[in-house]
């Protein structure tokens, strides 16, 4: 009798373990290296940049990418980490610093990816009365600006304009009167900004006469005449100005030169000095002389 | 004779090219198994300070892939259903490619059956009191005198086993020697072309390139017999599935090939019909529980040997271990009986060596070896393949032993007469050639 328990059935034909022709050749080719290649990187290249460069070449699809890039990037810029909150202005004068304070943006809070530092450090420096300029955003979200001011060592009259002069012959103000700043020492003349510091030395050289001085002029761009008070001048030589200043106040303190009627001492030729006197005086000596003559020189 | 130089010299440039991309295929066409081995071939092996390779020298290639599958339609080591031995070679392939990653265009084969048959060839050639050069070796083994083997047979091998100079003979490598008459004996080993021709056929429609073809006794000898009896001489008998190959070594070189057309299959078989059981089923009861030699244990061990019919009295059927061993016994000593003829009539009692190896899956069977000395003679042992690197473990065993032997054929082959260089008469374009050499040797 047979057995009612199904019985796994015997297979008739052994399974074949052989691959099909085709299934051979597939094998045989995707072990092909170069072949390889081409599919597990080529094919997935390929397939990306097609994706890639259909979507891309619509123009609502550009825009949306524009605008969310945007986007992104505002908001991350918006964080708080990064605003500007306050300003401040440190280093110089009240003059100085309400001009800066023009320069620099009034609206806070904003974006400290917004500020062209660089920038505003060039414009700062622009101005007249700022020899340079640190500017950066410090703690907390504050804008700070260190002035650094040009200090005026001089007094420039340029015909109607009397402007300030510091160190470096550089312009830093302009003031409307002398009387405004009568601490500093004037000058004039083409190119005596350029000789500021060789002015500063005679200024310091004229010692008992700086009572009198009036100021310094520069002649033919070359060399100074120091005016004095009553129209006298003391025109100084283009080299070594202060030695013959120096000679000119010994023979002050010793004859008491300059108080008397004398217009011009001219020490340009430093071998020989030279008196220049009013007219009147000139006048005079010259009626003592003739009265001399006739009266007989001989007593 | 030419076109066959022709076809085994274009082989021996796959060959090159093979070993030029470093990737080839053993395959092993069996009448059982059909298995494949990729081998890598790492260039020129680094040598010791000793100059010893290491490894016999057999360390210059790597074994990547393998593969065994069930042989179809290869009847006594012959292709006997194309399409299905191209499905099983298919298979191989497949699963040997898929274990080394790699892609291999190239195969060398193997093919057990197709009735050797070996000839002795002799050559003399008077080279009148000149040093050998090598054309005088490829002119005296022109010279050798060829039989007549048949028009539908080809030659497998054609090796120069021994050179003679004078009276000075044993000489490996006589170039340069001064002599009057040189002498060589060569083994030249045809089998039928027919069956060369449906392997060649085969492996084309699988998309590789055969780069040379051995016969399996030849390549079972070189891997299983070690260098002292391959010197000395013996025999290697290779007990496969469907053939028995034989193959006598000597000084190195093989010098006798022949196949008894009678192996494992044929014990299976008479299982089979002994026990009333299917072939598969006979296959296993014969690897678990086969043996030759029967003890007085074995008449109490009962085996079962079951059934699909249905029938309680015909599935519940044992069998005692002993009844097996009367049934295989007889056919083991047929084969080795025949084995013994063959290798009478090679003369292998004249040897020096009497050792005989066997090896092959059928050298598995337990006593087999006290079997064997009985028929054979008193010096048998059982040979296993030599080791070579990367082989895996299922694949060492005495029944990869031709598998093993023709990958020591691809790395390094014995120099076969197309290997020389073609005799200078041979070339009409060196006539020119030849007449001035005729006359610096007559004036």
């Amino acid at each position: 009798m047979r057995s009612l328990i199904r019985r796994p059935v015997a297979e008739d034909a052994p399974r074949d373990p052989a691959p099909s022709k085709l299934g051979y050749r597939y094998q045989r080719l995707m072990l092909t290296p170069g072949f390889r290649a081409t599919v597990r990187i080529g094919v997935p290249i390929i397939l990306i940049a097609t994706i890639a460069g259909s979507w891309y070449s619509q123009p609502e699809n550009r825009a949306n990418l524009t605008a969310s890039i945007a986007q992104s990037k505002q908001s991350f810029q918006q964080r708080p980490q990064f605003m500007v909150q306050t300003m401040n202005v440190t280093g110089g004068d009240l003059a100085a610093m309400t001009e800066v304070s023009a320069l620099l943006p009034t609206e806070f809070p904003f974006s400290s990816f917004d500020l062209d530092l660089e920038k505003i450090r060039a414009d700062i420096e622009a101005l007249d009365p700022i020899k340079s300029a640190s500017v950066r955003v410090g703690q907390a979200g504050a804008l700070e600006v260190r002035l650094n001011p040009r200090v005026p060592v001089a007094l420039w009259r340029d015909g109607a304009t009397l402007r300030l002069i510091d160190a470096d012959g550089v312009q830093s103000g302009q003031i409307l009167a002398r009387a405004d700043r009568l601490d500093l020492p004037l000058i004039a003349g083409d190119g005596a900004e350029e000789n500021i510091a060789e002015a500063l030395a005679l200024f310091d050289a004229a010692g008992p006469l700086i009572k009198r001085v009036r100021g310094l002029v520069r002649m033919g761009e070359r060399r100074w005449d120091m005016v004095l008070d009553r129209d006298q001048r003391i025109l100084l030589p283009g080299d070594q100005p202060v030695s013959a200043l120096d000679r000119v106040i010994a023979l002050n303190q010793a004859q008491d030169m300059l108080n008397r009627d004398v217009a011009v001492v001219d020490m340009r030729n430093t071998d020989r000095p030279t008196l220049r006197m009013n007219e009147e005086a000139a006048d005079a000596l010259r009626r003592v002389n003739t009265t001399i003559d006739e009266n007989g020189a001989g007593n | 004779m030419g076109d066959l130089y022709d076809s085994q010299r274009a082989m021996r440039q796959m060959r090159k090219a093979a070993m030029q991309r470093g990737v080839v295929a053993i395959l092993d066409i069996g009448t059982s198994k059909i298995a494949c081995l990729v081998l890598r071939f790492d260039g020129p092996e680094q040598f010791r300070t000793d100059g010893v390779g290491s490894l016999a020298g057999q360390s210059q290639f790597r074994v990547i892939g393998a593969a065994t599958t069930r042989s179809r339609g290869v009847r006594f080591g012959e292709v006997d259903a194309m399409q299905e031995t191209e499905r099983a070679i298919r298979t191989a392939v497949q699963a040997a490619q898929k274990m080394a990653n790699v892609r291999v265009d190239h195969v060398i084969a193997c093919l057990s059956g197709a009735r050797p048959r070996s000839y002795g060839l002799d050559g003399t050639l008077n080279v009148s009191g000149g040093t050998v050069t090598e054309q005088d070796i490829s002119q005296v083994m022109a010279s050798c005198d060829v039989p007549d083997y048949g028009a539908d047979r080809d030659v497998l091998h054609a090796q120069p086993v021994n050179f003679a100079l004078d009276h000075r003979s044993g000489l490996a490598d006589p170039r340069g020697q001064i002599g009057n008459e040189l002498k060589t004996d060569m083994h030249m080993l045809t089998v039928d072309a027919t069956a060369i021709h449906n392997i060649f056929y085969c492996i084309k429609r699988c998309d590789l390139e055969l780069a040379g073809i051995a016969s399996s006794a030849y390549v079972s000898g070189m891997s299983s017999l070690v260098e002292d009896e391959q010197e000395l001489g013996a025999a290697c008998i290779d007990l496969g599935g469907g053939t028995t190959g034989l193959s006598v070594f000597m000084k190195k070189h093989m010098i006798y090939a022949d196949s008894v057309r009678m192996g494992g299959e044929h014990v299976t078989s008479d299982i089979s019909m002994g026990l009333q059981i299917p072939m598969p089923v006979a296959e296993r009861i014969k690897t678990f529980y086969g043996g030759v030699m029967a003890t007085g244990m074995d008449d109490r061990e009962m085996i079962e040997i079951g059934g699909d019919t249905g029938d309680w009295e015909h599935d519940r059927r044992t069998v005692s271990r002993a009844e097996l061993i009367g049934i295989m016994r007889p056919r083991v000593e047929e084969i080795l009986e025949e084995v013994r003829e063959r290798l009478d009539a090679a003369g292998f009692e004249h040897l020096p060596g009497q050792q005989i190896v066997l090896t092959g899956g059928g050298s598995q069977i337990p006593g087999l070896d006290g079997l064997a000395s009985k028929i054979l003679g008193q010096q048998v042992r059982l040979g296993r393949p030599l080791r070579v690197q990367g082989l895996p473990q299922a694949a060492i065993g005495p029944a990869f032993s031709s598998a093993v032997g023709l990958t020591l054929f691809a790395a390094n082959p014995q120099d076969e007469w197309w290997d020389f260089e073609i005799p200078a008469d041979n070339y009409p374009a060196r006539s020119l050639k030849r007449a001035v050499k005729w006359f610096k040797d007559n004036w």
